[in-house]
């Protein structure tokens, strides 16, 4: 009876062989198309890796997946402290005054459309009449992306239960090492997949970045899109590929970081 | 300090002033308030602890008691009030520098920490030497019997291990004052006895004091020398446990701890005077007829009260006793209409020919049932005038 309820209906086989592949089968054409000895995207003319190759050599494309890196470290990095920062604020100081006011306006990015938020920094830009580059991308993605750490950090602390760090503070530390030393720890784990979940933003985003970016500073996202409209290389799925894979390698690792802290939480012995 | 002459906890606190020695105590909380909001989650409060002392502060959920706990060890601010520790003023004094400490009803041993950083924690706080870190845990260790368990982590823990854990480190730093909140109730029942007479014993040994909140009436009789009753913000009566079953000063408190039949009634006066006889007052009841009470050490401000009587105290007997014996000089006539059969004792409900349902547990010392009482049986009821406590409040 119980191995009958586990196994997979044939209904269930389809609904999931067709979601799995809307999902990826175009990222499966794009990977396997980046194998293609032909010039043409979509005529398939046997296995190669020289579009890995071409890719390498083409130094523009390189500089601007080094800028994309740079600035989602940087900015992720960034966002973190800050989405940190602002989680521990609204979760622990329950009693200040505009608390939901402030809570509510930290979600609003979120939901905002990206070209607002880009428009709106070019603006800002512009008028503080800062030179566009690195820092003003990396600015505007922290923008974007502190509000996502927020909610996965404020998530883990409002299923930590005070007590731990009234204990640290009965112990002798003060709140600010209260925190270091008990709260830091507990919600490292989340810390770090706001860290990964930032990154991956930054790593993706096009439209803010081609409002924020200035003259030789391109992401590899506004230098892929500007490729492509020039028509398609097979190149551009090579690199895409390489992006898909530099992604699933943070994704295995967030998940893997989760289920040892999770694993952590479920080992407790039986009374 | 005049405006709460009225106040139970007030008398209460004076009550419990003159029967400690003289001296400064080692706590005193003075009028101490908490509001949130408008409710007033500690109302003027005021209590001795001396050093050395088991103190327990027992009320039912919502009365305050863990809000007080809160203000001593320092997560509320009291809104008035003092709070002297030792003579020093600690009411506005931040947690982590009050040399009091606190065990919590979750325990709340640090995940990532193992039972031996756990313990050290608070010390390396108080930046002692490693040495005596090291030797201090071991200490500590050895106290609460956790020897080879140091390198665990709590989640590797029983709950009666973790429970221990969590009392060695707020024992660790030997604080003036341990503050226990619920300290055993998410223990199994028989776990709970045996750590109840531990941490007793232990109590005595270190000679410290300590104060433990808990909605467990018998958890505060074991352990406890001294008993402090909440509600509303207020302290109803501080007493011993004895004093607090045998002499409740008031009705709430009389229902509150353990079983207690009540009967109201007005004090017999004959011109003016009350009627004594013998150093006994009558006091008349609509339901139970003329009760014969003890003379009360206190002279009664009020004619209508109400007499108290613990079911223990009630005997039972299919024929009325001799007549001329004074501590059956309390007779009721009444049907058996419910028999609890509890182990040690059992439970009857006697209905009296008025309605008044009267409670009587008799110890069962027979091991064959040839004296128990069945249901519909008549019996007669009896009790001793010296067993009554008469209620006005």
């Amino acid at each position: 009876m119980a191995s009958a309820t586990n196994k997979l209906s044939r209904f269930n086989i389809t609904a999931l062989a067709l979601g799995l592949s809307f999902l990826y089968l175009p990222i499966v054409i794009l990977i396997v198309y980046s194998f293609n000895a032909s010039r043409l995207v979509t005529v398939w003319g046997g296995w190669s890796l020289h579009w890995y190759d071409e890719f390498f050599h083409d130094q523009a494309m390189i500089d601007a997946a080094w800028m994309s890196l740079r600035v989602g470290a940087t900015s992720a990095t960034l966002a973190t402290i800050l989405g940190t920062l602002a989680a521990v604020a609204l979760s622990r100081g329950a009693g200040f005054k505009g608390r939901t006011l402030f809570s509510s306006m930290l979600y609003a990015p979120l939901v905002m459309p990206e070209v607002i938020t880009g428009l709106s920094l070019l603006l800002l830009f512009v008028a503080i009449n800062a030179e566009r580059g690195f820092w003003t991308v990396v600015i505007a993605h922290t923008t974007l992306t502190m509000c996502f750490v927020s909610v996965v950090v404020q998530a883990r602390l409002g299923a930590i239960d005070r007590s731990f760090e009234e204990a640290a503070m009965d112990l002798g530390c003060d709140p600010l090492r209260a925190f270091a030393a008990v709260t830091l720890p507990l919600i490292l784990p989340s810390v770090a997949a706001g860290w990964m979940l930032a990154f991956t933003l930054s790593l993706d985003d096009l439209v803010i970045a081609s409002f924020t970016t200035g003259p030789g500073s391109a992401t590899l996202p506004i230098r892929i899109y500007s490729e492509v409209r020039l028509g398609v290389k097979p190149e551009i799925n090579a690199i895409c590929t390489l992006v898909v894979a530099l992604i699933a390698v943070v994704i295995v690792v967030a998940s893997l970081a989760s289920k040892i802290s999770d694993a952590r939480g479920k080992n407790a012995a039986p009374l | 300090m005049s405006k709460d002459t009225g106040n139970p906890a007030r008398a209460a606190d004076s009550n419990a002033e003159s029967r400690s020695a003289p001296g400064m105590p080692l706590l005193r909380i003075d009028a101490v308030v908490k509001k949130f909001g408008q409710f007033r989650a500690v109302d003027a409060l005021s209590l001795d602890i001396q050093a050395g002392e088991f103190f327990a502060l027992l009320g039912p959920s919502g009365c305050g008691k863990t809000t007080l706990l809160r203000m001593l060890a320092g997560f509320e601010t009291p809104d008035e009030g003092r709070i002297l520790l030792g003579g020093e003023d600690i009411a506005q004094i931040s947690p982590h520098q009050r040399p009091v400490n606190m065990m919590f009803q979750s325990y709340a041993l640090f995940p990532h920490l193992s039972v031996r950083d756990n313990i050290a924690f608070g010390l390396k706080r108080a930046k002692l030497p490693s040495s005596e870190i090291g030797a201090r845990v071991k200490e500590m260790v050895t106290l609460v019997k956790l020897d080879g368990l140091e390198k665990r982590k709590p989640d590797q823990l029983s709950g009666g291990q973790r429970q221990r854990v969590a009392l060695a480190r707020s024992l660790a730093r030997r604080p003036k004052l341990l503050l226990l909140d619920e300290p055993l109730a998410a223990l199994d029942k028989k776990l709970r006895e045996s750590t109840q007479l531990e941490l007793m014993e232990l109590q005595r040994r270190l000679g410290l004091t300590f104060i433990i909140v808990t909605h467990d009436q018998q958890e505060a009789m074991t352990m406890a020398a001294r008993i402090g009753v909440m509600d509303a913000g207020r302290l109803e009566q501080v007493a011993s446990p004895r004093d607090l079953y045998e002499a409740p000063r008031s009705r709430w408190i009389a229902e509150f701890v353990g079983d207690i039949n009540l009967i109201e009634g007005k004090l017999d006066t004959i011109e003016g005077s009350h009627a004594t006889i013998a150093r006994r007052l009558a006091i008349v009841t609509e339901q139970a007829g003329t009760i014969h009470i003890a003379k009360p050490s206190h002279p009664l401000s009020r004619t209508s009260v109400c007499v108290a009587i613990r079911p223990e105290k009630i005997k039972l007997s299919r024929r009325a006793p001799v007549s001329d014996d004074v501590r059956a000089i309390n007779r009721l006539e009444g049907v058996v209409a419910d028999v609890g059969y509890l182990g040690g004792v059992t439970g009857y409900k006697i209905e009296l020919d008025s309605g008044l349902i009267l409670r009587s547990s008799l110890a069962n010392t027979a091991r064959l049932d040839s004296d128990a009482y069945g249901l519909g049986q008549r019996v007669v009821a009896w009790f001793s005038p010296e067993d009554c406590v008469v209620l006005e409040q």
